[in-house]
Order: C-alpha cells, then sequence, then structure tokens
C-alpha cells in the first residue's frame, strides 16, 4: 500500500449539551467518540453509517472546521490539530471539501467566477484576468462553460452547481478532498455523472478522497476501502470488495442488507436484517458494544465490555467479540440469515 | 404586488419631502428666520401658505427648512447606530463564546433603559446641537441593530458556503464580510427604514423638550412645543408642522414594510 497521506488517530469530538442555572455544560453529545484510520495518496475510502452517527462531524474535525476535543490528524507528517492559525490557513490549500447540498454551498450573492476564484484571491494565487482564466480552466474541468463565471448560482441546475462546488475544492490544486455527501441531494442520472467527475478528476490529479455517505450502493462503486461507523465510532474497516463480500460485523451486515438488489432474481439471495429499535442516543451511549442493544447476536459479555477494532486479516478490521464465531473464517453475506 | 404598490406610494411621498427639505431654499415662500410681530399668528394667505407663527414667521418656510434638520439627524443617527450595531452584532455572533456574552450583556443594558429617557438624560448633559442630538440618539439606536444582525450571523454562521470559505482558508473578516453580511443587508435596510422613523419622531421630542436643536433654527419638535400656548387661537402652529412630521413618519414605514415584503425570501415566488 502506498504511504500514508493523511491520518486520524483517536480523533474525538464531543459537544457540551448546555442546561439549567449558568448554562452549565450538563453532558457531552459523544459525536466522535475516537476514530481512527489513514488515507494513502490517490485512495479513496469511503465512511458510511446511518444518519447522526458523526459522519459528517468526523469530516469537519479533521479539516479543523470544528475544532476536535482530542486526538491527531496527521497530515503529510505534521500533527495538523496543533498547527496555529495562520500555519493551519495556509495548509487549507491542500486539504479541501465538498458539500451535501449543492443549494445551501453557494453563496447566493457571489458569481461563479468569485465562488471559484475566491480560493485563488485568498491565497494570492492569481488575481484579475489571471484569475478569470485559471477560474475558466477549471470550469472546464468539470464540465462547465467559462461563460458560466458571471452567472448567479441560481441560475444553475442542482448538478450543476455541486460541479460548482467541486471547481471550488478543485481550484486550490489539494491533495486530499473531503466529500460529505456529494451525491446524496442530486437526482439518480445526476449522481452517476458526478461521481464519475469524481474519479476522473482523481485519476487527472492524483487526489486523494474521503468520501462520506449513508449510501453503501455508492460508496462501494468509488471507493478502495470503506470504514462503518456506528455512534461515533468506527466498527469495521476494510477493502471495499471485501467489506461487501463477507462483512465482519452485525451492523454492516445489517446496512448491507439493506441495499437493494437491481436483479430480484440475483443469484445471492439476501435477506433483509430489520434492526430493531433506534439509533441510541449518542449523549449516553450503551454500554460495552454500542450496538448491542440492536445486535441480532448479543450476548452477555457485549453489554459489559468494549471490543477492540481487531486486525481480521491484511487491512480488514471489525470491532466484535464474535465476528469469527458469527461469520465463519470467510463466508459470503448472503448466506447468513438474522 | 402588494410590496411594490407600499414602496412606490412611501418612496413617493418621501421623496416629495426629501426634495422640499434639501431645497428648502428654493422652495421657501419667505427667509424662515424673518420676523414680523406685527403679523403674529396671522392664518394664511398668499405670501404664508400655513399662515405665521407668534413671531410672525413664515410657517410654511420653517416647515420646509425643518425638514433639512429632521431628516439629517434622522439619517445620521440611524447611520450610526447601523454601524455601530453592525458591528458589535457581527462580533458577538461571530465569534460566540465569551466576546458574545459580553457584548450581549451589555446590549442588554442598554435595552433596560428606555431610549429615549437615555437620550434625554445625555441631552441634559451636553450641548444641544444637531451633532450631539445624532449622537444621544445613536447612543440608544444601536441596540436593535445588534441583536438583529447578530441573530442573522448566527443564522448564517454555520451555512454551508460559509464553512466553505473557511475551509478555503478565508480569514474571518472576510468570511464576516462577503460571505455573512452581504446575505443579512435586506433585514437591516427595514430594520433602518422603521428605525429612521422612530430616530425622527425621538429628535421631535427632543426639541419639544427643548433639548433638541435650539431656537431660533427651526425643527418640527420646536415648532410643536411653541405652537402648542396656542393650540386653541391659533392651531395653525402645531399643525403643519404636525402633519409634517405624521407624513415622514407614515412614509417611511410604508416604504420599510413595502421593503420587508419583498425582501422576506419566504415570499418569493
Amino acid at each position: 500500500m502506498a504511504e500514508k497521506l493523511l491520518e486520524v488517530k483517536n480523533l474525538v469530538k464531543h459537544f457540551p449539551v448546555r442546561g439549567g442555572v449558568f448554562s452549565r455544560i450538563r453532558d457531552y453529545v459523544r459525536a466522535v467518540d475516537g476514530i481512527s484510520f489513514d488515507i494513502a495518496e490517490r485512495e479513496t475510502l469511503g465512511l458510511v453509517g446511518e444518519s447522526g452517527c458523526g459522519k459528517s462531524t468526523a469530516g469537519r474535525a479533521i479539516l479543523r472546521l470544528i475544532e476536535p476535543t482530542s486526538g491527531e490528524v496527521i497530515f503529510k507528517g505534521t500533527n495538523i490539530i496543533d498547527l496555529e492559525r495562520e500555519k493551519m490557513r495556509l495548509l487549507r490549500r491542500e486539504m479541501q471539501i465538498i458539500f451535501q447540498d449543492p443549494y445551501a454551498s453557494l453563496n447566493p450573492r457571489m458569481t461563479i467566477g468569485s465562488i471559484v476564484g475566491e480560493p485563488l484571491t485568498i491565497h494570492k494565487i492569481a488575481r484579475g484576468k489571471k484569475r478569470d482564466e485559471q477560474v475558466a480552466e477549471i470550469l472546464d474541468k468539470v464540465g462547465l462553460r467559462p461563460e458560466h463565471m458571471r452567472r448567479y448560482p441560481h441560475e444553475f441546475s442542482g448538478g450543476q452547481r455541486q460541479r460548482i462546488g467541486i471547481a471550488r475544492a478543485l481550484a486550490l490544486n489539494p491533495k486530499v478532498i473531503i466529500a460529505d455527501e456529494p451525491v446524496s441531494a442530486l437526482d439518480v442520472s445526476i449522481q452517476a455523472q458526478v461521481i464519475n467527475l469524481l474519479q476522473d478528476l482523481q485519476k487527472e490529479y492524483g487526489i486523494a478522497y474521503l468520501v462520506i455517505s449513508h449510501d453503501l450502493s455508492v460508496v462501494q462503486h468509488i471507493c478502495d476501502r470503506i470504514a462503518v461507523m456506528y455512534l461515533g465510532e468506527i466498527v469495521e474497516i476494510a477493502e471495499a470488495d471485501e467489506l461487501i463480500m463477507s462483512p465482519r460485523h452485525p451492523y454492516t451486515e445489517a446496512l448491507l442488507s439493506a441495499v437493494p438488489v437491481p436483479d430480484p432474481s440475483a443469484s445471492v439471495k439476501k435477506e433483509r436484517i430489520i434492526l430493531r429499535g433506534d439509533v441510541p442516543s449518542p449523549v449516553n451511549p450503551p454500554s460495552g458494544c454500542r450496538f448491542h442493544t440492536r445486535c441480532p447476536y448479543k450476548e452477555d459479555i457485549c453489554s459489559i465490555e468494549v471490543p477492540p477494532l481487531q486486525v481480521l486479516s491484511g487491512v480488514h478490521m471489525t470491532a466484535c467479540h464474535f465476528a469469527d464465531k458469527i461469520f465463519g473464517s470467510s463466508k459470503s453475506s448472503g448466506a447468513v440469515s438474522a | 404586488m402588494r410590496g411594490n404598490t407600499s414602496i412606490r406610494a412611501g418612496a413617493l411621498v418621501l421623496a416629495i419631502i426629501i426634495v422640499l427639505s434639501i431645497g428648502a431654499p428654493l422652495f421657501a415662500p419667505q427667509d424662515p428666520f424673518s420676523l414680523n410681530l406685527a403679523e403674529g399668528l396671522a392664518t394664511a394667505d398668499w405670501d404664508h401658505p400655513f399662515g405665521q407663527d407668534k413671531l410672525g414667521r413664515d410657517i410654511a418656510s420653517r416647515v420646509f427648512y425643518g425638514g433639512r434638520i429632521s431628516l439629517m439627524v434622522g439619517f445620521a443617527a440611524v447611520f450610526i447606530s447601523v454601524l455601530i450595531g453592525g458591528v458589535v452584532g457581527a462580533v458577538a455572533g461571530y465569534a460566540g463564546g465569551a466576546w458574545d456574552e459580553f457584548l450581549m450583556r451589555v446590549t442588554d443594558v442598554f435595552m433596560a433603559f428606555p431610549g429615549i429617557l437615555l437620550a434625554i438624560a445625555l441631552m441634559s448633559v451636553l450641548e444641544p446641537r444637531v451633532g450631539n442630538v445624532v449622537l444621544s440618539l445613536s447612543a440608544f439606536g444601536w441596540v436593535g441593530y445588534a441583536r438583529l444582525v447578530r441573530a442573522q450571523v448566527l443564522s448564517l454562521r454555520e451555512r454551508e458556503y460559509v464553512v466553505a470559505a473557511r475551509a478555503a482558508g478565508a480569514r474571518p473578516l472576510r468570511v464576516v464580510v462577503r460571505h455573512i453580511l452581504s446575505n443579512i443587508i435586506s433585514p437591516v435596510i427595514v430594520e433602518a427604514s422603521f428605525g429612521m422613523a422612530g430616530a425622527i419622531v425621538a429628535e421631535a421630542g427632543l426639541s419639544f423638550l427643548g433639548l433638541g436643536v435650539q431656537p431660533p433654527a427651526p425643527s418640527w419638535g420646536a415648532m410643536l412645543a411653541e405652537g402648542r400656548d396656542f393650540l386653541l387661537i391659533a392651531p395653525h402652529l402645531t399643525l403643519f408642522p404636525g402633519i409634517a412630521l405624521a407624513l415622514t413618519v407614515m412614509s417611511l414605514n410604508i416604504l420599510g414594510d413595502g421593503l420587508r415584503d419583498l425582501l422576506d425570501p419566504a415570499q418569493k415566488r
């Protein structure tokens, strides 16, 4: 595997819950509770999980758009969490973000030219005519035309707006792009176009992606590896194909069973695993394994002891006491029933 | 559209008042200061369309000239208020934490005073000059804008395009000015049009109490105060400055109403 470009170690983000007299801190929302992973150059890592599991918070904490509570984010050998403000500001050239909602992510009062060109101005890369030339070039890369520069965001469709967002992220020629649900707000037909665009750009510029999504089918398509998050923790991480074919955590298995199969007579007949109950509150997560309240395989130890993230083979890691017992050594997910 | 009718009506009346006031030297039928004691309290005639006050000065001319002071004070007080309130609100809303806590408690202290009372107290200490009237009106006027701007900044600061600007490495000043304040100008303009009406009434109030612009300078509030003694025998002394004041305030309020309807995103299309 290529060298690590970005390494996240024990990243934690707790949001205080205030209340009562003098707004004392009463408790914490444990949005991200000690996640670790790394991304190599040109690699695409998927981060999946259901709503509210802390994926987006993790993405923003990595870029310090939200200051993490603790942990390390090591980019090209430096821990960026310790960087002073000005150094961090300059480093932002190398790490960019793409947002979910193409309607909220573009300033309605700015033209496309100034939206895409602003990063260039901020980092004093180009200005005036030269900036316009560069912006035109970037717009071309994402499939937009130079004359779009003078227009405003409301004149564009969702797919086009997402391309503008990608162009803005691309302007600084970053090494890493965190794509926070890059296609969830788009029509299915447009999703494929945007995904292909992201992949083409990766090939051309050698960008590493962290793709945050709740949609396994999207992540499966573009990612080299996938990490599964549940209630602020990573429960399983593996090569994409391996994770899809033989998940080793009950939660991953349940997530996979929810992905619709296009062909009803598919050879691997999947049994739908319906998880009982709701996601527990991240203010007061369950003891032991956080998934034990909804796990169909739960045993006594699960509510007592926290299962560590263990290496199974190669890069495949899972945090389940009974990974071997439930899933055997290597079995296809489809055959396992709840 | 309703918003457009209100805006047109309000703007038209306001424009007439502004033209008459600024062009007072052209439109005023007489010198607003020239005395004619023999004709004191005289009613309207061709030379004096609104009649004459107790010193025989032409009321029409004084109403026109008085409009200059009212509009100027109103505009300047709102301008300064928006400036102070905008900075306080933006810093409190964007910086958050201790800054927010401190600035908002200061704002609360100012909120606790009835504004006009604070202005009266200030004017009783300060020299009664136009500049000081503006100052004392701004001293409490900024509070509303500070709260408005803070609330708007809070609602925008986590918007994705604002986060995107931070992710691109924008400094806080750029983020606030280019991405946040540019998007909250509309509600501030609406508030300012109402605020100007309030400031004009407050100036008239101060002048009525003798704490504002001093005689012989014409001011609607002072004219009302002078006319009060003759309310029953010569109502035209109070009638015309009163109408001017009411029209100005009404046109500003109608304009503000119209602007609010027009700029309210929820009502768009």
